[in-house]
């Protein structure tokens, strides 16, 4: 993080502010793209008085779907980005992403035992386990990517999480093939997707988003602070290992939750803090809401781009993002000189 | 002096003679768990009866469950674990490190793709099948070593990038998995882990010849391979072509892999796993490929048998080599972080 710290010159105030417009109007682009296009588009007239709560028409009936699905892959999107500039502040890995940390693989890890073995149902028990799955298996990278000398270098965490990745979900399919029951809700929901929208499940979710933003979004200084390195933060007094353990607690709850009603949904974590560093810089009060506001665009327009490119069915949105994610991932690891990593 | 070389060339002997009684050991496992496999199921059929059936005689009884049930399933077990064993023991040497094995870095994913797009949407089966595995799998192996090359390829970089192009791959895979009409949801997930239920004893033959071709392609370079892993510098000093090598290397782990994935699926981490035990165990020096290979197959064919019957319920032969390598792998990246050496 350094080095990028040297290599971007530092923003204006007034070049943030034109981005963070941008990045608005594209939210709001994106929210509408994705409430219009489908199997079946619907126009203005309709949405409008759909939103006005008729319920008449098929088109009317339609917009009823997409809203829900719209505000979940903002939330999610959001969630994701927000988690994956948070997970590469505290790790200062450039290849920090809730999917390639493996995270996300033991949320659904969790949830997978929480069905198989003590038969959870309820929305909120699968937020609840999905969290405490997350939480475990990012302990438990971090652990072995911070054995030995130099500790956590990016190179070891991120072989440490795809491994632990490969793992779990090898540990996954062995818990969940016997048992048929469970197999085929567990199944779709493990490509990653927001089709499945409701209501429920999205006010279920929001408490736990809410604080995992916040808690990350306070940590914004500290990390800042800690891009420094270790050494020099703990010489201005920040707290590092309480800074570290609060911000990762607001990206795990962030991808947890996600994970829980979406899915483990790859990459968009890892791209987006990317791009936005080079839009605003490495100022993480900055990057933090940039990544948020990013990654909800990144996902919305993934959740489109799916429903428009196999009409009349759909890609699930994880298919789309690994598909947009992986190439930056390769990006990523061939930019850098290996030692660095 | 002459003391010193007598010495030397008892070592040598010991070692050859360590070495073959190695492979003899081996053989020997395999023979007792193919009898094992082939005896004891859900019925115990009497050795002769098997041997009768064996020989083409029409049993009552053991006819059906020996010739039928078992006997493919215990052959097709021990050509694709020789295949995995095979394949990913040559590339793990290739690239000196043992997280490079096809199933890590991709190739697997490569070819697994492929023979689910050839038998979910194209209707293919049978040789096109593996045809098209093969041909992907080159592809994805050039795609990964493309991608990993700047100013050489450093093995870390390379297994990132295979991560990187499996997991693409494998999002593929997985949706079309599960969106094909025509395959239950169990048996898309079977495949994906690797199974060798309903094997037909007509399948194992583009097994055998895949190890026939390609098998014989990767132990004719062992001792190349072997020189290789003193380092590129030194190895050319011997006399090795590199570039030659690794090309052929390639071309024949890609071979084994690509068909045996086109045929059992993607049995999880014997690749991986065969290697590392054959290292184990037989004496440093020698080439490992051979042992590998035979470990793969002692692995799928137990594993598979413990599957079906140790086990409560009855697991593809992927879950039990799954649930051995997933905590292998994170020993060794545990192992390889304490230690500081290279990946």
């Amino acid at each position: 993080m350094t080095r990028t710290a040297t290599e971007t010159p530092v923003r204006r105030p007034r070049t943030r502010l034109m981005w963070l417009l941008l990045v608005l109007a594209a939210l709001l682009a994106g929210c509408a793209l994705s409430v219009v296009i489908g199997t079946r588009d619907v126009g203005w007239a309709e949405i409008a008085s759909a939103l006005g709560g008729g319920r008449d028409s098929i088109g009317e009936a339609v917009v009823a779907v997409r809203l829900p699905r719209t505000l979940l892959a903002a939330l999610a999107g959001a969630a994701l980005g927000l988690s994956g500039a948070v997970m590469q502040g505290v790790t200062r890995s450039p290849l920090a992403d809730p999917g390639i940390l493996g995270v996300n693989a033991g949320a659904a890890m969790a949830v997978v035992i929480g069905m198989a073995w003590f038969g959870i149902e309820s929305l909120s028990a699968f937020l609840w386990t999905a969290i405490l799955g997350a939480g475990a298996t990012a302990a438990l990278v971090y652990a072995i990517g911070s054995l030995g000398r130099g500790g956590a270098t990016p190179l070891k965490l991120a072989l440490a999480g795809a491994a632990t990745a490969i793992a779990v979900s090898s540990l996954t399919v062995a818990i969940l093939l016997p048992r048929a029951d469970i197999a085929g809700g567990v199944q779709s929901w493990q490509i990653g997707g927001v089709g499945g929208a409701t209501p429920e499940a999205i006010t279920a979710m929001l408490p736990f988003l809410a604080a995992g933003f916040a808690l990350s979004l306070l940590s914004a200084r500290n990390l800042n602070m800690l891009a420094l390195g270790d050494d020099t933060a703990a010489g201005f007094g920040v707290p590092v290992a309480l800074t570290r353990f609060i911000a990762a607690t607001g990206a795990v709850l962030l991808c947890g939750a996600t994970t829980a009603i979406c899915g483990p949904i790859g990459f968009v974590g890892l791209v987006v803090p990317h791009l936005c560093r080079l839009l605003v810089g490495v100022d993480h009060r900055w990057l933090l809401p940039f990544s948020a506001l990013a990654g909800a665009v990144l996902l919305l327009l993934s959740d489109v781009l799916g429903r428009i490119l196999a009409r009349p069915a759909e890609l699930d949105v994880g298919i789309i993002t690994a598909f947009v994610g992986a190439p930056a991932f390769i990006w990523i690891v061939r930019r850098r000189r290996i030692r660095e990593l | 002096m002459t003391g010193l070389a007598q010495q030397i060339a008892a070592h040598r002997r010991g070692q050859t003679r360590r070495g073959r009684r190695l492979l003899f050991g081996l053989l020997a496992l395999l023979l007792a768990g193919l009898a094992l496999t082939l005896m004891v199921g859900q019925t115990l059929t009497p050795p002769l009866d098997v041997l009768r059936v064996l020989a083409g005689h029409d049993v009552p009884g053991a006819s059906f469950t020996v010739g039928r049930l078992r006997l493919p399933r215990a052959v097709l077990s021990v050509l694709a674990g020789l295949c995995f064993g095979l394949g990913g023991a040559a590339c793990q040497t290739l690239l000196r490190s043992p997280l490079a094995s096809p199933d890590i870095i991709g190739i697997t994913a490569g070819s697994g793709a492929a023979a689910v797009f050839a038998i979910v949407v194209l209707g293919w089966g049978g040789a096109a099948v593996s045809l098209m595995a093969v041909a992907c799998g080159l592809g994805t192996a050039l795609l990964i070593y493309l991608l990993a090359w700047r100013n050489g390829v450093a093995g870390a970089r390379l297994i990132l990038v295979g991560i990187g192009v499996s997991a693409m791959l494998q999002s593929v895979t997985g949706y079309l998995l599960l969106k094909a009409p025509q395959w239950s949801l169990q048996e898309a997930m079977r495949w994906m882990t690797g199974s060798v239920n309903g094997a037909r004893l007509a399948e194992a033959l583009p097994l055998l010849l895949a190890l026939t071709v390609f098998g014989a392609l990767l132990l004719g370079q062992a001792r190349n391979l072997e020189a290789m892993r003193l380092g590129d510098d030194k190895a050319a000093a011997l006399g090795v072509r590199l570039a030659r090598t690794r090309l052929l290397t390639i071309l024949g782990v890609v071979g084994l892999i690509a068909v045996a994935t086109a045929i059992t699926g993607p049995i999880a981490f014997v690749a991986f796993l065969a290697g590392p035990i054959a290292a184990r165990i037989s004496a440093p020096g020698r080439s490992i490929l051979l042992p590998a290979a035979l470990v793969g197959a002692a692995l799928v064919l137990f594993a598979d048998y413990a599957g079906q019957m140790l086990l409560p319920g009855r697991y593809p032969v992927g879950v039990v080599t799954g649930a051995i390598g997933a905590p292998y792998l994170l020993y060794l990246i545990i192992r390889v972080n304490r230690t500081g050496g290279a990946i």
